[in-house]
């Protein structure tokens, strides 16, 4: 089954408010295995000009993969998840996000095709405080594969 | 402020392009797996439960993506000791990390190399992850702002 392509350009509208945690950042960090204390020790990361500590450039992900689940789990779109592994990410960064941070972000479905049998899909999440000053975009594809003209029974 | 390798970070003016990031191997076994689960909120069976992986197709259980591109970053932010200074993070996954149920695991073997100086003190920074032969990331880059 392919996925539908009239969810090409829509627009999800922005999600109820994530506060990054420090303990949150910690945890996240020890599960990477990066012992940089500038992701747990708040005057070592005030030396090197943040206000509080701030999270690995892959952090974002935790926030983005949610809130994207609003179309990656809409059966309507038709993607197969038990098919789906992660084709490429991109992290455009304003600044990194810290402890303390209120985030909401903004999800639109980039792209749909088919190729070599396998479906994609393109994301993107315009992460912003809930002031509205902007702090990381997050481009994700995903491939569901070998399910594109696989015909649903 | 010195990076995690103890050196002085890297100015814009003493990087050349081609100039090398220090190698850094990281190994990654199943309880990796299962605490990045935790941590990401990432609970996507093939990444814990080998039955689900094969059902699925895969060889074994395979490491997140988000989590090789997550310890890939070490090579640039070791080198650069801030974080923050990583403006932009791309890669293409190429090629799964297969994480059998053993002491071993898998080992990812990381190189880089400044591509590109670009204004503004701004560096391109490109990134090559291995797993035993296989590329396991490619067009991983990373676009670093150096003092």
């Amino acid at each position: 089954m392919s996925l539908d392509p009239s969810f090409i350009g829509r627009t999800y509208p922005a999600v109820a408010v994530y506060e990054v945690g420090r303990e949150k950042i910690r945890e996240f960090a020890d599960a990477i295995g990066d012992p940089n204390p500038v992701y747990r020790d708040r005057d070592v990361a005030r030396s090197a000009g943040h206000l509080d500590v701030i999270a690995p450039p892959t952090f974002p992900i935790v926030i983005t993969a949610r809130i994207a689940e609003q179309v990656i789990f809409d059966p309507d779109l038709g993607l197969d998840y038990t098919r789906v592994v992660h084709g490429q990410q991109r992290f455009v960064v304003t600044r990194p996000m810290r402890a303390g941070d209120r985030l909401t972000g903004v999800l639109t479905v980039d792209n749909i095709q088919a190729a070599a049998g396998n479906d994609l899909i393109s994301t993107r999440v315009d992460v912003t405080t809930e002031d509205g000053e902007q702090v990381v975009t997050a481009y994700s594809m995903l491939v569901a594969r070998g399910t594109s003209g696989v015909s649903s029974k | 402020m010195t990076t995690a390798h103890g050196c002085a970070a890297p100015d814009y003016d003493s990087v050349d392009e081609g100039t090398e990031l220090p190698q850094i191997d990281i190994r990654i076994r199943r309880a990796d797996l299962v605490r990045y689960s935790g941590a990401s909120g990432d609970f996507n069976v093939i990444h814990w439960n080998e039955r689900a992986a094969r059902a699925a197709g895969l060889p074994d259980v395979i490491a997140h993506g988000m989590l090789t591109m997550a310890i890939t970053a070490r090579i640039v932010t070791d080198w650069v000791g801030d974080p923050g200074a990583v403006a932009e993070y791309a890669v293409r996954f190429s090629r799964p990390v297969i994480v059998p149920d053993d002491e071993d695991g898998a080992e990812i073997v990381i190189t880089a190399r400044v591509a590109k100086k670009l204004p503004d003190h701004r560096v391109r920074v490109d990134i090559v992850a291995r797993c035993g032969a296989d590329k396991v990331l490619s067009m991983a880059r990373a676009f670093v702002v150096l003092p």
